[in-house]
């Protein structure tokens, strides 16, 4: 009877221990949750951010002005375009 | 044993002294359990929520509002997050020292400053937002107290003034005002989530105490705007429009296959990023919203009714004898010409011609032609605002009312109305039904105003129109066959029609053979003295057409002998 005892006793130990220990588990995971996600917002808005800069970059007014003046780009005239027309498959 | 037996251990106390001591500790440990019992007993829901406030949080989860994109996903409005600084007077405390470095940072004089920061508020006042990112990392480091900086959604428009008017913009709120953010608000809105959590005492969340509802971010939209065409029609509007001292003008242009609009820009415009002189006038989309009398630019509806009856054929002859009169009214043309076949009248724009024309009609039957074009009624773009134009009952009409509606006036329209119409005479009689949003071709279904007959032959004689002896000469594009109308309408100005304020434009479309752009040039008071719709409004016509269809990569349906560009004669006058 004792003996029962000392063993329900251990493993009633055992099983406090287990407890503390996932619960510490998942505070550490939770922890890393939300840093991760923290992380992954604050890459969203770098990301949104890098699109704005890329909007911006890529502003036809821009790429006009520096095409014209910086590169002395112009449209081909018309008679110096020819239109290919692919048939089948390449 | 007995301690009280030895005497050495006899305690000789005063039974006072025992009773005043048991008392005084008797009256302590009542204390301690009456305020224990009062805590947690009595007191406990403040205190429970007092410990709550330090260890929970409910925090809100932003959401941002929706991105808006070109067709191709060029970025036209996106929301990102900015750092704003905040001042609680209550806790402000600053060295001067400290003013003046936070002077610097923010670019101000240090006086300007601490008038800012001695405004009197009760609760929080911002200092300055949004902060440039630069500006936010180095204030953080200051750590100034009685300062915070705030996180805050800003929208962005990186094509600025191109897109203006159609994408619109958001007021302080996250709210649309104008144009697209206003149209599709409740998509483009996101709703914030909220979650409460658990904090140890280094501030981190340990658990979830509630289940999170999650933000719900606000949809994107994709535009049927293609903003590389967008940009060329802003360009070359804003030229023209300088070049002319013109009041105003717009521009549309429509996929004439599926009804998407394409690009949309007026003049004047404004600048959505920097709202600083901000006029209500500016940010009207004038293609959409305002009206005007179409002039000329009618008269191929008038063309498509009588052939549709089998009353004329193209190559009728019609008297065109320059004393033409409805009741006491005198039709004028600007150029006088004895006889014209149908398509002469619609090449050359002759008033007398068209009034001929219509007075064949019964109102009704002229009625019910402009009626099923879409005149009178929503265009259905969806864009708020917009106009329905004027057309009056045809039992109202007098004979002379609808000689003069013949050649465009007494109705009004908008651009994008007549653009729309004109679809009719490209799509051999089928109007596809407006988008400002991308589309799949599958999706559509046209709405039949002309059968496919009619509509080739009035497209042949607009065709007319830009080739030799027209009034649009100046609107052809090299390597295409252009057809289209001009159209100079005089203004009404205090209810008479000014003789010197007129409307310019021009409709137009290419390749004649197949069209696939419509293009609407309107341009609003002309004033070097050019002010014919050909001349003004057809030039800007041509130079977005040609570049458009080099974009969209249409192959050139012009004869090969005629694809050399004639030379442009300036014979670009016509009727009004």
């Amino acid at each position: 009877m004792s003996r029962v005892n000392v063993i329900l006793a251990l493993v009633l130990v055992a099983c406090a221990l287990a407890v503390v220990q996932a619960q510490h588990r998942a505070r550490t995971y939770f922890v890393e949750l939300e840093r991760l996600k923290k992380e992954a917002h604050g890459l969203d808005e770098q990301w949104g951010q890098l699109q704005l800069e890329q909007g911006t970059w890529a502003n036809p007014a821009r790429i006009d002005t520096i095409a014209r003046t910086r590169l002395g780009l112009v449209a081909p005239p018309h008679d110096r375009v020819r239109i290919e027309t692919v048939t089948g498959a390449p | 044993m007995n301690y009280h037996s030895r005497k050495l251990l006899k305690l000789n106390l005063a039974p006072w002294r025992m009773a005043t001591v048991g008392a005084l500790l008797l009256a302590g440990l009542v204390m301690v359990g009456g305020r224990a019992f009062y805590l947690q007993g009595i007191n406990t829901d403040y205190l429970q929520g007092k410990g709550d406030a330090v260890a929970n949080r409910n925090l809100t989860l932003p959401a941002h509002r929706g991105q808006v994109t070109d067709r191709h996903g060029q970025l036209l409005a996106i929301s990102t997050p900015v750092e704003s600084l905040w001042a609680r007077p209550a806790d402000l405390a600053l060295t001067p020292d400290q003013v003046a470095h936070l002077a610097r940072v923010l670019d101000l004089s240090p006086a300007d400053l601490s008038t800012i920061l001695a405004h009197k508020t009760r609760g929080e006042f911002a200092v300055r937002r949004p902060l440039t990112p630069e500006q936010a990392v180095k204030v953080a480091a200051m750590g100034l107290p009685g300062l915070s900086l705030r996180r805050e959604f800003r929208r962005y428009y990186p094509a600025g003034e191109v897109t203006a008017q159609v994408v619109g913009f958001t007021n302080v709120d996250d709210k649309g005002q104008e144009g697209v953010e206003r149209a599709y608000q409740d998509w483009l809105a996101g709703r914030a989530g909220e979650r409460q959590i658990l904090r140890d005492r280094h501030g981190n969340a340990i658990r979830d105490l509630a289940p999170i509802k999650t933000a719900q971010m606000g949809g994107n939209l994709t535009l049927s705007i293609d903003l590389r065409i967008q940009y060329l029609a802003y360009r070359e509007l804003t030229a023209a429009v300088a070049k002319h001292k013109a009041k105003g003008g717009s521009i549309v242009v429509l996929d004439a296959k599926t009804g998407e609009i394409l690009a949309l820009a007026n003049q004047p415009g404004f600048n959505p990023n920097n709202r600083q002189n901000y006029k209500p006038d500016l940010m009207r989309n004038r293609a959409v919203i305002d009206t005007f009398e179409p002039g000329s630019t009618i008269k191929p509806f008038v063309a498509a009714a009588v052939l549709e009856r089998g009353l004329f054929r193209p190559d009728s002859v019609i008297d065109t004898p320059d004393d033409f009169r409805v009741g006491n009214k005198l039709v004028r043309d600007d150029h006088h010409h004895d006889r014209l076949t149908v398509t002469q009248i619609i090449q050359v724009s002759s008033n007398i011609g068209a009034a001929k024309m219509a007075m064949t009609l019964t109102p009704q039957q002229h009625w019910e032609v402009l009626h099923r074009a879409g005149f009178g009624q929503l265009p259905g773009s969806g864009f708020p605002g917009e106009s329905a134009g004027r057309l009056r009952d045809p039992r109202t009409w007098k004979p002379v009312e609808q000689a003069t509606m013949a050649y465009g006036y007494g109705l009004s329209v908008s651009l994008l109305q007549l653009s729309r119409a004109y679809m009719a005479f490209a799509n051999d009689g089928e109007v596809m039904p407006l988008s400002f949003l991308k589309r799949e071709p599958q999706e559509i279904t046209g709405e039949r105003v002309f059968s496919a007959h009619v509509a080739r032959e009035v497209r042949a004689m607009m065709e007319a129109v830009t080739q030799e002896g027209g009034t649009g000469t100046l609107t052809r594009v090299p390597g295409y066959r252009v057809a289209g109308k001009t159209g100079t309408a005089h203004k009404l100005v205090d209810g008479r029609y000014s003789p010197n304020r007129y409307l310019a434009s021009f409709i137009g479309m290419a390749p004649a053979s197949n069209p696939r752009l419509i293009i609407g040039v309107a341009i609003d008071e002309p004033m070097d003295g050019v002010y014919y719709g050909g001349s003004v409004a057809g030039p800007v016509f041509a130079q977005v057409m040609a570049g458009s269809l080099r974009m969209l990569g249409l192959p050139p349906d012009a004869p090969e002998t005629e694809t050399k560009m004639t030379e442009n004669t300036s014979s670009t006058k016509g009727g009004a």
